[in-house]
């Protein structure tokens, strides 16, 4: 590639950057606008895996640490059995095109393959046995009173930031 | 037993998995949500310092499910802590807790081993290493991978997605490599 093109980006190639391109987690596939307080379901939502992830202990830093001992099944059973009922429902709800609440086709999105999910993705597992949690615990466990990481969550946010600002210069 | 004292209680993996897994389902349904948290602390950069970087130019108020997703994980937390909380100490595998002992960590009355993650220990080497240091490539990895264990792991291979399986390989790797070689080295410090 001659260095003309890439000083220059075409448009097409910053479509790259963009938010529903890049990153399935920022998907919002709904064109409905909808009111702030319409989102209190998805709170609710939220509510309710929350109580599970501290009920099902996957947000202690000894079960991660087991599992990556492989000293129990536990996280291998939660993990499996969620991905087994995931691919069940991801199965019905195309094969029976069952709409949201709102009478939306429900979409899925491919996702692409980069290089950040190797990289990243080791990156993010040495990130997950030092403190024993992945974003969702992070939540549930500051609100479980381990009030201490909030410091860890607050240092997750500065990694996100620096990821995004550094992110041209690395390699996808 | 009555059933309070009954869901007090840890969750067996057969219970809680197919919960977690039931999330996929209702997020699609409830709006065409896919099942994500970690791009929430990309939503969080967005909302309070974009600094003109074109990851976190976007309408981060569009993406605003997300954060009531998960400050409703906050929330149930709370609940849990509140209500439905186990008063055992966590249970863990002896060869685990025989290792741990030898670096002085005993206390297993949390989720979290209180020896190390508590607000004194936040400066000292080790306690920055695993707080700090650990939730800095929690965030830098995530994002960069595209997604965490509740994004790639389970929604991405709910959908059959070959990149989030690459994706989880990598967590998985990542993961031994750090709790088997590096932290023995972390824990033996004593400062």
């Amino acid at each position: 590639m001659d260095t003309a093109t890439n000083t220059f980006k075409p448009p097409e190639l910053h479509t790259d950057f963009e938010v529903r391109s890049t990153n399935q987690m920022c998907v919002n596939s709904s064109t409905l606008d909808k009111p702030i307080v319409s989102n209190l379901k998805f709170m609710f939502a939220g509510i309710l895996f929350g109580v599970i992830l501290v009920k099902s202990e996957v947000i202690s830093w000894f079960r991660i640490q087991e599992m990556f001992r492989l000293q129990s099944f536990h996280m291998y059973g939660v993990i499996g059995s969620a991905v087994v009922i995931g691919i069940i429902s991801v199965f019905i709800i195309k094969k029976f095109k069952i709409k949201t609440i709102d009478g939306e086709p429900i979409q899925f999105d491919k996702k692409k393959f980069s290089k950040g999910q190797i990289y990243g993705g080791l990156l993010f597992g040495i990130g997950w046995a030092m403190t024993g949690a992945c974003p969702g615990p992070l939540f549930a466990l500051i609100g479980n009173g381990a009030t201490v990481i909030i410091v860890t969550l607050f240092s997750a946010i500065m990694g996100t930031w620096v990821y995004g600002f550094f992110r041209d210069k690395l390699p996808h | 037993m009555n059933f309070i004292e009954w869901i007090k209680q840890p969750w067996p993996w057969y219970v809680a998995g197919p919960l977690i897994g039931l999330m996929v389902p209702v997020l699609l349904i409830l709006g065409n949500r896919m099942f994500g948290v970690s791009a929430s602390l990309r939503h969080i950069c967005a909302a309070c310092v974009p600094m003109n970087i074109s990851f976190f130019k976007y309408d981060w108020k569009k993406e605003m499910w997300n954060l009531f997703f998960v400050g409703g994980i906050l929330l149930g937390g709370l609940i849990t802590l509140l209500f439905l909380q186990n008063p055992d100490p966590v249970v863990i595998d002896t060869k685990l807790s025989t290792e741990l002992a030898g670096y002085g960590v005993t206390n297993t009355e949390g989720l979290v081993p209180k020896e190390l993650f508590n607000w004194n220990n936040v400066l000292s080497l080790k306690g920055f290493v695993l707080m700090i240091v650990g939730g800095f490539f929690v965030g830098f990895g995530t994002r960069y991978a595209g997604g965490c264990t509740s994004g790639h792991a389970i929604m991405g291979l709910s959908n059959l997605q070959l990149p989030s399986l690459i994706a989880t390989c990598c967590f998985m790797l990542g993961g031994f490599f750090f709790a088997n070689i590096v932290l023995p080295l972390i824990l033996k410090l004593h400062f």
